[in-house]
């Protein structure tokens, strides 16, 4: 049923005059993904900094909570970057995307993700962060899955590529 | 032994045979490469905009580079390898696409910019190394940096869609 619902707004989409622009014109996909990689380059960099700081392997002379106020806002806008771009290839190719399983997994994995920087972003101010040893173990255990995580979603996109519906 | 001979070798190689042969082996590999590819430029231009004046500039242009650019260089390493890999299990035609040769002419060039920026723009760093604004020769390294690693991440992206190799 939903199946089925996903499908016919698959075809629907790739029937418009946006999707037969981006899909004709030779060089609008590869750009959206070149803008897209970048996005990812800024956004996943800036959490794998944070985390690797967490987890005292850099940057362990720069307080943690200056380094995760440094890096972890650059997140919030580039994501509009990221969801423009990533839309905009979704309209070109519905199909690739809105009829396979791995986008939804990399979209399930954006969400914990998000919902884990926010979390940090709010945790690692000046005052208090580390004031417990629960705390601090709290706060490496974060770390590690925000980088598993992260790493989720950037295999999870590139295999997109390989598990679409004809 | 000429250069044709030493690239048809790898072609020919097990381990080159196995990328070829294998369905996830590439999509693994090519993973592996956009993900430290992320990494390098990510973290790059967090220290280009350290070079710019841009951002953390209440903190010395050593400690932001010290900081940072190890995750770089290791991220470098691995985006290197997984490269090669990729090669090597298609050499002839990966080295005859317009887009790698320029890839590879790019990076060579960031290289060198790099070096540029460490034996000369670097050389009077510690009269400059807490200021905001940096010197012309530092800031122009931060915009080039940038700017090569762009057009890199713009080229790889185009061999993909230049070649049709899986």
């Amino acid at each position: 049923m939903a199946g089925g619902l996903l499908l016919g707004f698959s075809k629907w989409l790739g029937t418009t005059t946006l999707s037969g622009g981006i899909r004709n014109i030779g060089w609008i996909i590869p750009t959206l993904q070149t803008i897209h990689i970048l996005g990812v380059a800024v956004l996943f960099s800036s959490a794998i900094l944070v985390d690797l700081r967490v987890l005292r392997v850099l940057q362990r002379d720069a307080p943690l909570p200056e380094v995760a106020q440094r890096f972890l806002p650059w997140i919030w806008p580039v994501l509009l970057v990221l969801l423009a771009s990533g839309s905009l290839l979704i309209v070109g190719e519905p199909r690739r995307t809105l009829l396979n399983t791995v986008f939804y997994l990399k979209m399930a994995l954006l969400l914990v993700a998000l919902a884990l920087t926010a979390s940090l972003q709010r945790w690692f101010t000046p005052t208090g962060w580390d004031s417990s040893r629960g705390r601090q173990v709290a706060g490496r255990l974060a770390a590690v899955l925000s980088i598993l995580v992260w790493c989720g979603i950037l295999f999870a996109g590139r295999w997109i590529a390989y598990t679409q519906a004809g | 032994m000429r250069f044709d001979q030493l690239i048809a070798l790898f072609e020919g190689s097990s381990v080159a045979d196995s990328i070829r042969e294998n369905d996830n082996l590439f999509p693994l590999i090519e993973s592996i490469h956009v993900l430290a590819i992320a990494l390098v430029v990510g973290s790059i231009a967090a220290v280009d905009l350290r070079l710019l004046g841009l951002a953390w500039t209440s903190r010395p242009v050593s400690r932001v580079t010290g900081g940072i650019l190890p995750l770089t260089w290791c991220a470098f390493t691995v985006a290197a390898l997984s490269g090669a890999l990729m090669l090597i299990s298609n050499a002839t035609k990966y080295l005859a696409n317009g887009y790698l040769v320029a890839k590879m002419i790019l990076i060579a060039m960031a290289g060198v910019n790099m070096l540029a920026f460490h034996f000369i723009a670097a050389r009077d760093r510690l009269r400059w190394d807490n200021q905001v604004r940096l010197p012309l020769a530092a800031r122009f390294a931060g915009v080039m940096s940038i700017l090569l690693w762009i057009a890199v991440v713009t080229c790889g992206r185009w061999i993909g869609f230049t070649m049709k190799v899986v």
